[in-house]
């Protein structure tokens, strides 16, 4: 993809949906902070540019599709959905409100731009594999995306898909695996310890990466290698911290936790001061490229003698990007 | 519009075999239709379809949870898959992803569950679904069928592709007794009245049906004149015919191939005791589990004959209080 985001620049989307993350979880005073902070990234770069969608036109048929298996980090997703600009931010006050759009756990019949129904540990894979199976038979280009957590890796139905995924060659499907060590009631090791996830995986037949999962730079790689492989699916195992960026980073029973007024307070000031040192260096490498291509344009200019060009044509495209794939600058209007 | 045979012979057809050639003849027209099994394609009937279609088949091994959550997924995409494994595991075992992954996500599958009841017959206790519906019947906004004959077969699943939603089917496999004559046709939601009575109604599905219908004709005999319904839709009930009968007869006998718990005895009830109350006896299931044998052995064991029909009228008559109701 040639419009393919910087991590400079997917930095900053994700501090941004952290925040509001965060200060929609405050508006509750309660809630799934722990699986929600740990997928941030994740959906920093699908959202960024990875995932094609139009916020506009939500059931769009051409779509990319995500199914949230880990239902309950539907407040992340949530939050990326109103910057990404599916719906106006002040929904996100709607969280866990009777009569509401944003359910505790994830909709696709109450919420814009969720693609499927999850909350039912288990379930997403197979969903998630109907739709790749699917779009295969309609011979539709699209990607289906997964996000499954590593306790939900406890489920036998995750296994019963990862086995028929790999029998089926579904390269259609690019999942992720948050690996927060944690479950509900403690450690994942301590409560049903799931081993190496990636060698599980790889030898269930799937392309397999391991990466940091709050590394923006490398899950982007990791996308876009799993976009090129072809013949099975791709598992991207997510080396991630549970709470990821706030005060319920590792700790125990951060699954759901209430917390404090100056818990929260705290943790968005200082997600709010990452955000602007986000967008800081962002601007710092845009300045750094543009100042690279003018010079570039210069030397070019120099050498070559001005004969007819057609540069209009040139400039469009780089105008469209912008336009396109804004969710930061949205998103940092909003913040 | 339906007609009733003159007379009830086992039909020549294989249930499963009609089912097979249904869904064939829809797929024919559709490319959406999309067929999936849990490792029972020899069961049900379905190899010619699998071989004429093997891009729109699929047999997803034994992993019934899976094939459920994987046809709610090709219902995103706007296929419309059916479905199919013994009724017992196509219930028991995908409980939560109908529930959750199909009915509550508003997708559209269809579900066969073969070998209801009795039918079973060899496979014996672990395999036989007195409790299927019951299962079902608890999932809001779902639509329960038992199928009773391969002319009712032909008619229904045409119409199951047609509509949106989650429906389960109740279908035995091998051969099921003519009730109907070629070319009839069904409104999903209506009971059928297959004959006119006014003593009492009987209200049978599936098997029972025919049994209802040799019941109704013994009880002649007694000048007992017995309306018969075949209640092929379990949900959402008849209301309306289940109120009309009980105004007009005054008393109902059910009869089902399935617990009474749960299953039609209880749907039926339900419906008379919400405005007309007249006594109700079910034959049926009682709370049992099933067990091996013949079709015929089972009948008997579990009391799923005309005889037992005939003797729950006659239980059910001296209970009528006529002109208690104002109705």
């Amino acid at each position: 993809m040639e419009n393919r985001k910087s991590a400079k620049e997917l930095r900053v989307i994700a501090e941004g949906i952290r925040l509001v993350t965060l200060q929609e979880l405050e508006g509750f005073g309660s809630g799934h902070i722990g699986g929600s902070m740990s997928i941030v990234e994740t959906l920093a770069v699908l959202y960024g540019g990875e995932l094609r969608c139009d916020p506009g036109n939500p059931k769009w048929e051409e779509r990319d599709r995500l199914v949230l298996s880990k239902g309950h980090a539907g407040p992340a997703l949530y939050a990326t959905l109103s910057l990404r600009g599916f719906f106006p931010k002040e929904m996100l006050s709607e969280l866990n409100q009777g009569g509401g759009h944003l359910p505790s756990h994830c909709d696709r019949n109450k919420t814009p731009g969720v693609d499927m129904t999850t909350g039912s540990l288990g379930q997403g894979i197979s969903a998630a594999i109907g739709i790749a199976l699917g779009n295969r038979m309609n011979k539709s280009d699209s990607i289906t995306y997964l996000i499954i957590g590593d306790g939900e890796c406890n489920e036998g139905q995750v296994w019963e898909g990862a086995m028929f995924a790999a029998a089926h060659k579904l390269s259609n499907l690019i999942a992720f695996v948050d690996w927060n060590k944690q479950q509900l009631d403690g450690f994942t090791k301590d409560i049903l310890d799931v081993g190496d996830l990636a060698d599980k995986f790889r030898a269930f037949g799937w392309f397999v990466q391991k990466v940091d999962g709050h590394d923006v730079g490398a899950i982007l790689d990791a996308v876009a290698a799993a976009k090129e492989h072809e013949g099975a699916p791709s598992m991207i195992v997510l080396d991630t911290i549970k709470g990821y960026g706030t005060f319920a980073a590792g700790v125990e029973g951060n699954h759901h936790m209430s917390f404090t007024k100056d818990q929260m307070d705290e943790a968005v000031k200082k997600t709010a001061e990452k955000l602007e040192e986000a967008r800081a260096a962002a601007a710092a490498e845009e300045a750094a490229r543009r100042a690279a291509a003018a010079a570039e344009e210069a030397v070019k200019k120099a050498a070559e003698p001005p004969e007819e060009q057609p540069p209009e044509k040139q400039e469009e495209p780089a105008e469209k990007a912008e336009e396109d794939e804004a969710p930061a600058e949205e998103g940092e209007d909003n913040v | 519009m339906f007609k009733v045979c003159d007379t009830f012979v086992k039909s020549p057809t294989l249930m499963r075999d009609t089912y097979c050639k249904a869904l064939m003849d829809l797929a024919a027209e559709n490319d959406d239709i999309v067929a999936l099994d849990a490792d029972l394609v020899s069961s049900s009937g379905m190899k010619p379809f699998f071989s004429a279609y093997p891009d729109r088949a699929i047999n997803v091994g034994i992993a019934e949870a899976n094939m459920i959550g994987i046809a709610a997924g090709l219902s995103v995409v706007g296929k419309i898959p059916f479905a199919h494994s013994f009724g017992c595991f196509a219930t028991r075992k995908t409980c939560d992803q109908v529930m959750i992954s199909a009915a509550y996500a508003k997708l559209n599958v269809k579900i066969l569950g073969s070998d209801p009841g009795v039918t079973a017959a060899y496979n014996g206790g672990t395999h036989m679904p007195f409790e299927d519906m019951g299962v079902m019947r608890s999932i809001p906004e779902i639509t329960l069928i038992e199928l009773t004959d391969p002319v009712m077969v032909q008619d229904i699943v045409r119409q199951v592709a047609d509509i949106y939603g989650v429906h389960y089917l109740r279908m035995a496999r091998k051969n099921a007794t003519a009730v109907y004559e070629a070319g009839s046709s069904f409104e999903i939601g209506k009971g059928n009245v297959l004959l006119e009575g006014k003593d009492v109604t009987i209200i049978a599905s599936g098997i029972m049906v025919s049994e209802a219908l040799k019941a109704a004709q013994s009880l002649k005999n007694d000048r007992i004149s017995a309306r018969v319904v075949d209640m092929f839709t379990w949900k959402p009930i008849d209301q309306e015919l289940v109120e009309k009968c009980a105004r007009e007869t005054r008393a109902i006998v059910t009869a089902e191939n399935h617990n009474v718990v749960g299953g039609l005895g209880s749907a039926v009830s339900e419906a008379v005791v919400r405005t007309s109350p007249v006594p109700v006896e079910m034959v049926g299931v009682k709370d049992r589990f099933g067990q091996v044998g013949t079709e015929e052995y089972l009948k008997n064991e579990y009391g799923l004959t005309a005889a037992e029909i005939v003797d729950a009228v006659k239980r059910v008559l001296p209970r009528k209080k006529r002109g208690l109701f104002s109705f």
